[in-house]
Protein backbone atom coordinates (compact mmCIF):
# COMPACT_ATOMS: atom_id res chain seq x y z
CA UNK A 1 0.00 0.00 0.00
CA UNK A 2 1.91 2.87 -1.01
CA UNK A 3 -0.30 5.52 0.24
CA UNK A 4 -1.18 4.33 3.97
CA UNK A 5 -2.36 7.41 4.87
CA UNK A 6 -4.81 7.65 1.84
CA UNK A 7 -7.92 7.30 3.41
CA UNK A 8 -9.30 9.17 6.03
CA UNK A 9 -12.56 11.13 7.72
CA UNK A 10 -15.10 10.02 10.23
CA UNK A 11 -15.71 6.42 10.67
CA UNK A 12 -19.28 5.79 7.91
CA UNK A 13 -21.72 3.43 10.43
CA UNK A 14 -23.22 0.49 8.96
CA UNK A 15 -26.23 2.23 8.01
CA UNK A 16 -25.00 4.75 5.58
CA UNK A 17 -27.23 7.99 5.89
CA UNK A 18 -26.92 10.15 2.79
CA UNK A 19 -28.89 13.14 3.76
CA UNK A 20 -28.12 16.59 2.45
CA UNK A 21 -28.75 19.80 3.19
CA UNK A 22 -31.83 20.31 5.37
CA UNK A 23 -34.72 22.69 3.89
CA UNK A 24 -35.46 21.95 0.41
CA UNK A 25 -38.77 21.92 -1.26
CA UNK A 26 -38.28 17.74 -1.58
CA UNK A 27 -37.45 17.84 2.19
CA UNK A 28 -38.11 14.35 3.45
CA UNK A 29 -37.81 11.73 6.15
CA UNK A 30 -34.67 9.58 5.75
CA UNK A 31 -31.98 7.96 7.35
CA UNK A 32 -31.33 3.97 9.00
CA UNK A 33 -34.51 2.97 10.72
CA UNK A 34 -33.24 2.93 13.86
CA UNK A 35 -31.35 5.49 14.24
CA UNK A 36 -31.85 9.58 14.12
CA UNK A 37 -34.24 10.64 11.56
CA UNK A 38 -33.43 13.86 9.73
CA UNK A 39 -35.14 16.24 7.30
CA UNK A 40 -33.17 15.86 3.80
CA UNK A 41 -33.25 16.36 0.95
CA UNK A 42 -33.19 13.36 -1.76
CA UNK A 43 -30.75 13.25 -4.55
CA UNK A 44 -32.32 12.22 -8.13
CA UNK A 45 -30.24 10.17 -9.55
CA UNK A 46 -30.86 8.61 -13.15
CA UNK A 47 -29.17 5.28 -13.95
CA UNK A 48 -28.90 5.89 -17.80
CA UNK A 49 -30.65 2.71 -19.44
CA UNK A 50 -29.06 1.90 -22.99
CA UNK A 51 -29.15 -2.07 -22.65
CA UNK A 52 -26.05 -2.69 -20.33
CA UNK A 53 -26.52 -5.52 -17.75
CA UNK A 54 -26.21 -4.27 -14.36
CA UNK A 55 -28.66 -1.38 -14.02
CA UNK A 56 -31.35 -3.09 -11.59
CA UNK A 57 -27.97 -3.79 -9.23
CA UNK A 58 -26.94 0.28 -10.04
CA UNK A 59 -30.54 1.26 -8.64
CA UNK A 60 -30.84 -0.55 -6.00
CA UNK A 61 -27.90 0.03 -4.02
CA UNK A 62 -27.98 3.60 -4.89
CA UNK A 63 -31.90 3.35 -3.25
CA UNK A 64 -30.05 2.00 -0.33
CA UNK A 65 -28.20 4.53 0.23
CA UNK A 66 -31.16 6.62 0.11
CA UNK A 67 -31.41 8.37 -3.14
CA UNK A 68 -34.69 8.62 -5.46
CA UNK A 69 -33.79 6.37 -8.69
CA UNK A 70 -35.06 6.33 -11.80
CA UNK A 71 -33.61 3.64 -14.78
CA UNK A 72 -34.51 5.66 -18.06
CA UNK A 73 -32.49 6.54 -21.64
CA UNK A 74 -35.00 9.75 -21.57
CA UNK A 75 -32.39 12.37 -22.80
CA UNK A 76 -34.09 15.65 -20.62
CA UNK A 77 -34.54 13.30 -17.52
CA UNK A 78 -30.67 11.67 -17.47
CA UNK A 79 -29.78 15.82 -18.14
CA UNK A 80 -31.73 17.33 -15.86
CA UNK A 81 -31.45 14.60 -13.02
CA UNK A 82 -29.34 15.75 -9.54
CA UNK A 83 -26.80 12.67 -10.56
CA UNK A 84 -26.35 10.34 -13.79
CA UNK A 85 -24.78 7.26 -13.60
CA UNK A 86 -23.72 5.17 -16.87
CA UNK A 87 -23.28 1.88 -16.22
CA UNK A 88 -21.65 -0.84 -18.10
CA UNK A 89 -20.94 -4.51 -18.36
CA UNK A 90 -19.60 -6.58 -21.61
CA UNK A 91 -17.52 -5.60 -24.51
CA UNK A 92 -16.08 -1.93 -24.81
CA UNK A 93 -17.53 -1.41 -28.50
CA UNK A 94 -20.87 -3.09 -27.58
CA UNK A 95 -21.34 -0.73 -24.58
CA UNK A 96 -20.25 2.59 -26.82
CA UNK A 97 -22.68 1.14 -29.41
CA UNK A 98 -25.57 0.87 -27.29
CA UNK A 99 -24.47 4.20 -25.35
CA UNK A 100 -24.47 6.21 -28.90
CA UNK A 101 -28.16 4.67 -29.80
CA UNK A 102 -29.82 6.81 -26.97
CA UNK A 103 -27.30 9.60 -26.92
CA UNK A 104 -24.92 8.90 -24.40
CA UNK A 105 -22.05 10.91 -24.98
CA UNK A 106 -24.13 14.06 -25.92
CA UNK A 107 -26.37 13.49 -22.45
CA UNK A 108 -22.71 13.53 -20.66
CA UNK A 109 -21.27 16.58 -22.51
CA UNK A 110 -24.38 18.71 -21.70
CA UNK A 111 -24.39 17.37 -17.94
CA UNK A 112 -20.74 18.12 -17.74
CA UNK A 113 -20.83 21.72 -19.04
CA UNK A 114 -23.55 22.58 -16.68
CA UNK A 115 -21.11 21.08 -13.87
CA UNK A 116 -23.66 18.65 -13.24
CA UNK A 117 -22.28 15.40 -11.39
CA UNK A 118 -21.43 11.60 -13.71
CA UNK A 119 -20.82 9.00 -12.35
CA UNK A 120 -19.47 5.90 -14.72
CA UNK A 121 -19.02 2.17 -13.29
CA UNK A 122 -16.72 -0.61 -14.83
CA UNK A 123 -17.34 -0.02 -18.75
CA UNK A 124 -19.36 2.78 -17.80
CA UNK A 125 -15.93 4.29 -16.63
CA UNK A 126 -14.24 2.82 -19.82
CA UNK A 127 -16.11 4.43 -22.01
CA UNK A 128 -15.09 7.66 -20.56
CA UNK A 129 -11.62 7.60 -21.68
CA UNK A 130 -10.75 8.15 -25.59
CA UNK A 131 -10.29 4.58 -26.76
CA UNK A 132 -10.54 1.27 -25.82
CA UNK A 133 -8.57 -1.82 -27.37
CA UNK A 134 -10.56 -5.67 -27.26
CA UNK A 135 -8.81 -8.25 -29.48
CA UNK A 136 -7.42 -5.89 -31.82
CA UNK A 137 -10.53 -3.53 -32.26
CA UNK A 138 -9.88 -0.16 -31.47
CA UNK A 139 -13.19 1.90 -30.50
CA UNK A 140 -12.97 5.39 -29.85
CA UNK A 141 -14.95 6.71 -26.39
CA UNK A 142 -16.44 9.67 -25.04
CA UNK A 143 -13.01 10.87 -25.13
CA UNK A 144 -13.98 12.85 -21.26
CA UNK A 145 -10.06 11.66 -20.41
CA UNK A 146 -6.99 10.55 -22.63
CA UNK A 147 -5.94 7.03 -22.99
CA UNK A 148 -6.35 3.54 -23.38
CA UNK A 149 -8.74 0.89 -22.36
CA UNK A 150 -6.26 -2.32 -23.06
CA UNK A 151 -6.18 -5.97 -21.89
CA UNK A 152 -4.08 -6.08 -18.60
CA UNK A 153 -1.09 -8.20 -18.21
CA UNK A 154 -1.90 -10.60 -15.57
CA UNK A 155 -1.59 -14.18 -14.85
CA UNK A 156 -5.25 -14.84 -14.51
CA UNK A 157 -8.22 -12.76 -16.23
CA UNK A 158 -10.95 -11.66 -15.70
CA UNK A 159 -9.42 -9.84 -12.75
CA UNK A 160 -12.62 -11.45 -10.62
CA UNK A 161 -12.86 -10.66 -6.99
CA UNK A 162 -12.23 -8.06 -4.60
CA UNK A 163 -9.17 -5.53 -4.55
CA UNK A 164 -8.25 -3.13 -2.26
CA UNK A 165 -7.14 0.54 -4.37
CA UNK A 166 -4.74 3.19 -3.41
CA UNK A 167 -6.55 6.23 -3.24
CA UNK A 168 -5.08 10.16 -3.00
CA UNK A 169 -5.37 11.67 0.53
CA UNK A 170 -8.05 14.01 -0.92
CA UNK A 171 -10.55 11.65 -2.44
CA UNK A 172 -14.11 12.23 -1.74
CA UNK A 173 -15.42 9.08 -2.75
CA UNK A 174 -12.87 6.92 -0.53
CA UNK A 175 -13.30 9.30 2.46
CA UNK A 176 -13.24 7.67 5.52
CA UNK A 177 -12.68 4.45 4.42
CA UNK A 178 -10.00 2.67 5.80
CA UNK A 179 -6.83 1.71 3.24
CA UNK A 180 -7.32 -2.19 3.06
CA UNK A 181 -11.14 -1.81 2.17
CA UNK A 182 -11.72 -4.24 -0.79
CA UNK A 183 -14.16 -3.77 -3.96
CA UNK A 184 -15.96 -5.90 -6.13
CA UNK A 185 -13.79 -6.01 -9.76
CA UNK A 186 -14.71 -8.10 -12.96
CA UNK A 187 -12.89 -7.08 -15.56
CA UNK A 188 -10.07 -8.13 -17.77
CA UNK A 189 -9.36 -4.70 -19.65
CA UNK A 190 -8.95 -1.36 -17.89
CA UNK A 191 -6.43 1.86 -18.20
CA UNK A 192 -3.33 0.96 -17.67
CA UNK A 193 -1.65 4.11 -18.24
CA UNK A 194 -2.98 7.40 -17.04
CA UNK A 195 -2.11 10.25 -19.47
CA UNK A 196 -3.37 13.46 -19.04
CA UNK A 197 -0.68 16.00 -18.43
CA UNK A 198 -0.24 18.15 -15.58
CA UNK A 199 -1.40 21.26 -16.33
CA UNK A 200 -0.58 24.63 -14.04
CA UNK A 201 -3.97 25.92 -14.31
CA UNK A 202 -6.31 23.29 -14.12
CA UNK A 203 -7.14 21.11 -10.80
CA UNK A 204 -5.71 17.89 -11.86
CA UNK A 205 -8.15 14.40 -11.70
CA UNK A 206 -7.92 12.30 -8.48
CA UNK A 207 -6.76 8.86 -9.43
CA UNK A 208 -6.96 6.20 -7.25
CA UNK A 209 -5.26 3.34 -8.49
CA UNK A 210 -5.36 -0.64 -7.88
CA UNK A 211 -3.20 -3.47 -8.88
CA UNK A 212 -3.22 -7.10 -10.88
CA UNK A 213 -0.59 -8.21 -12.35
CA UNK A 214 0.03 -4.58 -12.48
CA UNK A 215 -0.96 -0.99 -12.00
CA UNK A 216 -4.76 0.21 -13.47
CA UNK A 217 -6.92 2.97 -12.83
CA UNK A 218 -9.39 1.97 -10.35
CA UNK A 219 -11.51 5.10 -10.07
CA UNK A 220 -10.87 8.65 -11.00
CA UNK A 221 -12.89 12.36 -10.06
CA UNK A 222 -12.58 15.14 -11.89
CA UNK A 223 -14.71 17.57 -10.64
CA UNK A 224 -18.25 16.68 -11.37
CA UNK A 225 -16.97 13.30 -13.23
CA UNK A 226 -15.90 10.74 -11.52
CA UNK A 227 -15.42 7.16 -11.86
CA UNK A 228 -14.68 3.47 -10.76
CA UNK A 229 -13.58 0.59 -12.80
CA UNK A 230 -15.28 -2.18 -9.58
CA UNK A 231 -18.59 -2.50 -8.77
CA UNK A 232 -20.15 -0.19 -5.96
CA UNK A 233 -22.87 -1.67 -6.27
CA UNK A 234 -21.48 -5.21 -5.51
CA UNK A 235 -19.16 -4.33 -2.71
CA UNK A 236 -21.21 -4.64 -0.03
CA UNK A 237 -21.12 -2.03 2.54
CA UNK A 238 -17.66 -0.54 0.93
CA UNK A 239 -19.51 0.00 -1.87
CA UNK A 240 -22.31 1.96 -0.22
CA UNK A 241 -20.06 3.79 1.68
CA UNK A 242 -18.36 5.06 -2.07
CA UNK A 243 -21.76 5.64 -3.26
CA UNK A 244 -23.10 7.54 -0.16
CA UNK A 245 -20.04 9.60 -0.34
CA UNK A 246 -20.83 10.12 -3.81
CA UNK A 247 -24.41 11.37 -3.15
CA UNK A 248 -23.74 13.15 -0.32
CA UNK A 249 -19.89 15.38 -1.67
CA UNK A 250 -20.76 15.02 -5.18
CA UNK A 251 -24.23 15.33 -5.97
CA UNK A 252 -24.83 17.21 -2.86
CA UNK B 1 -1.79 -6.77 -1.96
CA UNK B 2 -3.73 -8.25 -4.78
CA UNK B 3 -7.21 -9.53 -5.68
CA UNK B 4 -8.57 -11.57 -2.56
CA UNK B 5 -9.24 -15.58 -2.67
CA UNK B 6 -13.01 -15.98 -2.29
CA UNK B 7 -15.10 -18.10 -0.28
CA UNK B 8 -18.15 -18.71 -2.26
CA UNK B 9 -20.84 -20.52 -0.16
CA UNK B 10 -23.08 -22.45 -1.98
CA UNK B 11 -27.18 -22.88 -1.59
CA UNK B 12 -28.94 -26.05 -3.23
CA UNK B 13 -32.29 -24.77 -3.79
CA UNK B 14 -35.50 -26.97 -4.40
CA UNK B 15 -38.36 -24.86 -5.40
CA UNK B 16 -37.61 -22.16 -3.39
CA UNK B 17 -36.60 -23.46 -0.32
CA UNK B 18 -33.10 -24.65 0.76
CA UNK B 19 -32.56 -27.83 0.51
CA UNK B 20 -30.07 -28.67 3.18
CA UNK B 21 -30.56 -26.97 7.32
CA UNK B 22 -28.03 -25.18 9.23
CA UNK B 23 -28.13 -23.87 12.89
CA UNK B 24 -27.96 -20.70 13.00
CA UNK B 25 -29.39 -19.52 16.15
CA UNK B 26 -30.22 -15.92 14.64
CA UNK B 27 -31.65 -17.56 11.85
CA UNK B 28 -36.04 -17.50 11.53
CA UNK B 29 -36.21 -19.83 8.55
CA UNK B 30 -33.25 -22.20 7.55
CA UNK B 31 -35.30 -22.70 4.62
CA UNK B 32 -35.68 -19.52 3.29
CA UNK B 33 -32.61 -18.98 0.39
CA UNK B 34 -33.08 -15.14 0.85
CA UNK B 35 -32.38 -15.18 4.68
CA UNK B 36 -29.69 -17.27 4.55
CA UNK B 37 -28.28 -15.21 1.93
CA UNK B 38 -28.28 -12.79 3.72
CA UNK B 39 -26.78 -14.66 6.99
CA UNK B 40 -23.91 -15.32 4.58
CA UNK B 41 -23.43 -11.94 3.71
CA UNK B 42 -23.26 -10.72 7.16
CA UNK B 43 -20.27 -13.66 7.95
CA UNK B 44 -18.24 -12.29 5.20
CA UNK B 45 -19.16 -14.46 1.87
CA UNK B 46 -17.40 -12.95 -1.22
CA UNK B 47 -19.93 -14.29 -3.25
CA UNK B 48 -23.14 -16.43 -2.96
CA UNK B 49 -23.93 -19.28 -5.82
CA UNK B 50 -27.69 -20.83 -5.79
CA UNK B 51 -28.10 -24.02 -7.39
CA UNK B 52 -31.07 -24.71 -8.99
CA UNK B 53 -31.79 -28.49 -8.11
CA UNK B 54 -35.59 -27.99 -8.95
CA UNK B 55 -37.13 -31.64 -10.70
CA UNK B 56 -39.83 -29.81 -12.49
CA UNK B 57 -39.40 -27.37 -14.82
CA UNK B 58 -43.22 -25.76 -13.60
CA UNK B 59 -41.58 -24.42 -10.82
CA UNK B 60 -38.82 -22.51 -11.96
CA UNK B 61 -40.45 -19.72 -11.43
CA UNK B 62 -40.00 -19.71 -7.72
CA UNK B 63 -36.05 -19.49 -8.33
CA UNK B 64 -36.89 -16.75 -9.94
CA UNK B 65 -38.79 -15.01 -7.35
CA UNK B 66 -35.34 -16.44 -4.98
CA UNK B 67 -33.05 -14.15 -6.88
CA UNK B 68 -34.82 -11.10 -7.39
CA UNK B 69 -35.85 -10.99 -3.41
CA UNK B 70 -31.84 -12.35 -2.66
CA UNK B 71 -30.56 -9.05 -4.90
CA UNK B 72 -32.96 -6.91 -3.24
CA UNK B 73 -31.23 -7.18 -0.43
CA UNK B 74 -27.73 -8.64 -0.77
CA UNK B 75 -24.94 -6.48 -2.26
CA UNK B 76 -22.77 -8.95 -3.03
CA UNK B 77 -22.41 -10.69 -6.96
CA UNK B 78 -24.69 -13.52 -6.91
CA UNK B 79 -24.21 -16.71 -9.08
CA UNK B 80 -27.25 -19.24 -10.41
CA UNK B 81 -26.51 -22.39 -12.32
CA UNK B 82 -28.83 -25.62 -12.15
CA UNK B 83 -30.99 -26.21 -15.59
CA UNK B 84 -29.67 -23.16 -17.64
CA UNK B 85 -30.46 -24.57 -20.84
CA UNK B 86 -30.65 -21.57 -23.05
CA UNK B 87 -29.60 -17.42 -23.67
CA UNK B 88 -32.90 -17.01 -22.98
CA UNK B 89 -32.45 -18.35 -19.55
CA UNK B 90 -30.13 -16.54 -18.96
CA UNK B 91 -31.70 -13.33 -19.24
CA UNK B 92 -34.56 -13.67 -17.32
CA UNK B 93 -31.38 -15.09 -14.69
CA UNK B 94 -29.60 -11.65 -15.33
CA UNK B 95 -32.78 -9.42 -15.18
CA UNK B 96 -34.22 -10.92 -12.15
CA UNK B 97 -30.94 -9.96 -10.68
CA UNK B 98 -28.42 -12.61 -10.77
CA UNK B 99 -24.23 -11.45 -11.84
CA UNK B 100 -23.32 -14.40 -13.32
CA UNK B 101 -24.78 -17.83 -14.50
CA UNK B 102 -23.09 -20.93 -14.37
CA UNK B 103 -24.37 -23.52 -17.56
CA UNK B 104 -23.39 -27.17 -16.93
CA UNK B 105 -25.00 -30.14 -18.90
CA UNK B 106 -26.45 -27.81 -21.98
CA UNK B 107 -23.13 -27.21 -22.67
CA UNK B 108 -21.65 -30.62 -23.06
CA UNK B 109 -24.69 -31.43 -25.88
CA UNK B 110 -23.94 -28.07 -27.57
CA UNK B 111 -20.60 -25.80 -26.48
CA UNK B 112 -21.35 -23.48 -28.72
CA UNK B 113 -24.24 -22.15 -26.85
CA UNK B 114 -21.13 -21.12 -24.07
CA UNK B 115 -19.58 -18.82 -26.79
CA UNK B 116 -22.92 -17.91 -28.04
CA UNK B 117 -23.92 -16.16 -24.26
CA UNK B 118 -20.56 -14.77 -23.75
CA UNK B 119 -20.89 -13.09 -26.72
CA UNK B 120 -24.52 -10.89 -25.81
CA UNK B 121 -23.91 -10.93 -22.03
CA UNK B 122 -20.35 -10.60 -21.56
CA UNK B 123 -17.66 -13.40 -20.44
CA UNK B 124 -18.11 -12.37 -17.34
CA UNK B 125 -21.06 -13.41 -16.45
CA UNK B 126 -20.75 -16.58 -18.19
CA UNK B 127 -19.26 -19.48 -15.46
CA UNK B 128 -18.52 -23.35 -17.04
CA UNK B 129 -19.71 -25.51 -14.37
CA UNK B 130 -17.64 -28.61 -14.94
CA UNK B 131 -18.65 -31.74 -12.75
CA UNK B 132 -15.71 -34.38 -12.80
CA UNK B 133 -14.56 -37.52 -11.40
CA UNK B 134 -11.52 -39.84 -11.87
CA UNK B 135 -12.47 -42.32 -15.18
CA UNK B 136 -14.11 -45.85 -13.54
CA UNK B 137 -14.54 -47.98 -16.20
CA UNK B 138 -14.98 -46.26 -19.49
CA UNK B 139 -11.49 -45.75 -21.77
CA UNK B 140 -9.37 -43.38 -20.20
CA UNK B 141 -8.99 -39.78 -20.74
CA UNK B 142 -5.31 -38.03 -21.39
CA UNK B 143 -6.03 -36.25 -18.01
CA UNK B 144 -7.42 -39.41 -16.06
CA UNK B 145 -10.37 -37.21 -15.37
CA UNK B 146 -13.74 -37.05 -17.32
CA UNK B 147 -16.60 -34.46 -17.67
CA UNK B 148 -20.08 -36.02 -16.17
CA UNK B 149 -23.63 -35.64 -16.01
CA UNK B 150 -26.73 -36.66 -13.62
CA UNK B 151 -24.62 -35.49 -10.39
CA UNK B 152 -22.06 -37.79 -11.31
CA UNK B 153 -23.72 -40.37 -11.65
CA UNK B 154 -23.05 -40.64 -15.63
CA UNK B 155 -20.01 -40.41 -17.25
CA UNK B 156 -19.68 -38.48 -20.76
CA UNK B 157 -16.42 -39.80 -21.48
CA UNK B 158 -15.15 -36.36 -22.61
CA UNK B 159 -11.78 -35.21 -20.63
CA UNK B 160 -12.44 -32.72 -17.94
CA UNK B 161 -9.37 -30.84 -18.25
CA UNK B 162 -9.72 -30.57 -22.12
CA UNK B 163 -13.53 -29.26 -21.26
CA UNK B 164 -12.60 -26.67 -18.82
CA UNK B 165 -9.44 -25.43 -21.67
CA UNK B 166 -12.72 -25.53 -24.06
CA UNK B 167 -14.81 -23.75 -22.28
CA UNK B 168 -11.62 -21.01 -21.71
CA UNK B 169 -12.02 -21.07 -25.53
CA UNK B 170 -14.87 -20.34 -26.25
CA UNK B 171 -15.53 -17.22 -23.83
CA UNK B 172 -16.66 -18.11 -20.63
CA UNK B 173 -15.24 -16.11 -17.60
CA UNK B 174 -14.58 -18.60 -15.15
CA UNK B 175 -14.62 -22.58 -14.90
CA UNK B 176 -16.71 -23.88 -11.59
CA UNK B 177 -14.63 -27.57 -10.71
CA UNK B 178 -16.60 -29.76 -9.35
CA UNK B 179 -14.51 -32.75 -8.17
CA UNK B 180 -17.62 -35.47 -7.85
CA UNK B 181 -15.39 -37.70 -6.11
CA UNK B 182 -14.89 -35.57 -3.36
CA UNK B 183 -18.18 -34.01 -3.47
CA UNK B 184 -19.75 -34.99 0.16
CA UNK B 185 -17.11 -36.86 1.02
CA UNK B 186 -15.62 -34.19 3.49
CA UNK B 187 -12.11 -35.64 2.95
CA UNK B 188 -10.50 -32.57 1.14
CA UNK B 189 -10.87 -31.18 -2.76
CA UNK B 190 -9.34 -33.11 -5.01
CA UNK B 191 -5.68 -31.32 -5.66
CA UNK B 192 -4.49 -33.38 -8.38
CA UNK B 193 -7.88 -31.98 -10.47
CA UNK B 194 -7.37 -28.29 -9.69
CA UNK B 195 -3.97 -28.32 -10.79
CA UNK B 196 -4.14 -29.83 -14.04
CA UNK B 197 -6.84 -27.65 -14.55
CA UNK B 198 -5.13 -24.46 -13.65
CA UNK B 199 -2.22 -25.57 -16.05
CA UNK B 200 -4.84 -25.16 -19.00
CA UNK B 201 -7.24 -21.94 -18.68
CA UNK B 202 -5.69 -18.86 -17.20
CA UNK B 203 -9.65 -17.72 -16.31
CA UNK B 204 -10.12 -17.74 -12.65
CA UNK B 205 -11.07 -21.17 -11.21
CA UNK B 206 -13.67 -22.01 -8.34
CA UNK B 207 -12.80 -25.09 -6.45
CA UNK B 208 -15.91 -27.28 -5.18
CA UNK B 209 -16.46 -30.65 -3.87
CA UNK B 210 -15.07 -31.95 -0.81
CA UNK B 211 -14.42 -29.04 1.84
CA UNK B 212 -14.73 -31.01 5.46
CA UNK B 213 -12.38 -28.69 7.79
CA UNK B 214 -10.61 -25.36 7.64
CA UNK B 215 -7.28 -27.06 6.59
CA UNK B 216 -8.58 -28.43 3.41
CA UNK B 217 -9.17 -24.88 1.45
CA UNK B 218 -5.19 -24.03 1.73
CA UNK B 219 -3.80 -26.71 -0.23
CA UNK B 220 -6.84 -25.95 -3.01
CA UNK B 221 -5.77 -22.01 -3.16
CA UNK B 222 -2.30 -23.06 -3.42
CA UNK B 223 -3.38 -26.05 -6.06
CA UNK B 224 -4.17 -22.71 -7.94
CA UNK B 225 -7.90 -22.25 -7.11
CA UNK B 226 -8.53 -18.80 -6.91
CA UNK B 227 -12.25 -19.32 -4.82
CA UNK B 228 -13.24 -21.97 -2.91
CA UNK B 229 -16.78 -22.89 -2.62
CA UNK B 230 -18.64 -25.15 -0.43
CA UNK B 231 -22.22 -26.29 0.43
CA UNK B 232 -22.64 -28.69 3.68
CA UNK B 233 -20.18 -27.24 5.63
CA UNK B 234 -21.17 -23.96 5.80
CA UNK B 235 -25.30 -25.25 5.48
CA UNK B 236 -25.04 -27.35 9.02
CA UNK B 237 -22.70 -24.87 10.59
CA UNK B 238 -19.73 -27.30 10.60
CA UNK B 239 -17.44 -24.29 9.57
CA UNK B 240 -17.83 -20.05 9.54
CA UNK B 241 -17.21 -18.44 6.63
CA UNK B 242 -14.65 -16.45 9.03
CA UNK B 243 -12.94 -19.45 10.19
CA UNK B 244 -11.89 -20.60 6.36
CA UNK B 245 -11.12 -17.17 6.36
CA UNK B 246 -8.36 -17.05 9.12
CA UNK B 247 -7.38 -20.63 8.22
CA UNK B 248 -6.60 -19.32 4.73
CA UNK B 249 -4.81 -16.03 6.28
CA UNK B 250 -2.60 -18.32 8.06
CA UNK B 251 -1.46 -19.46 5.23
CA UNK B 252 -0.33 -16.13 4.05
CA UNK B 253 -3.29 -16.40 1.87
CA UNK B 254 -5.01 -12.69 1.40
CA UNK B 255 -8.61 -12.79 2.11
CA UNK B 256 -11.51 -10.13 2.49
Amino acid sequence: MRDSSAFHGAHVPRSVITCGGAGSERASRCGAAAGPVYPCRVSRIVVLDYGSGNLRSAERALRRVGADVTVTADADLAVEADGLVVPGVGAFAACMTGLRSVGGPRIIERRLAGGRPVLGICVGMQVLFDRGVEWGEETDGCGQWPGTVERLKADVLPHMGWNTVRAPEASVLFAGLPADTRFYFVHSFGVRRWELEESDVLRPPLVTWAHHGEDFVAAVENGALAATQFHPEKSGDAGAAVLSNWLRDVVG
Amino acid sequence: MGVAVRVIPCLDVDAGRVVKGVNFADLRDAGDPVEMAAVYDAEGADELTFLDVTASSGERATMLDVVRRTAEQVFIPLTVGGGVRTPEDIDTLLRAGADKVSINTAAIARPELLGECARRFGSQCIVLSVDARRVQDGPPTASGFEVTTHGGRRGTGIDAVEWAARGQELGVGEILLNSMDADGTRAGFDIEMIEQVRKVVDVPVIASGGAGKVDDFLPAVRAGADAVLAASVFHFGTLRISEVKNGLRAGAVEVR
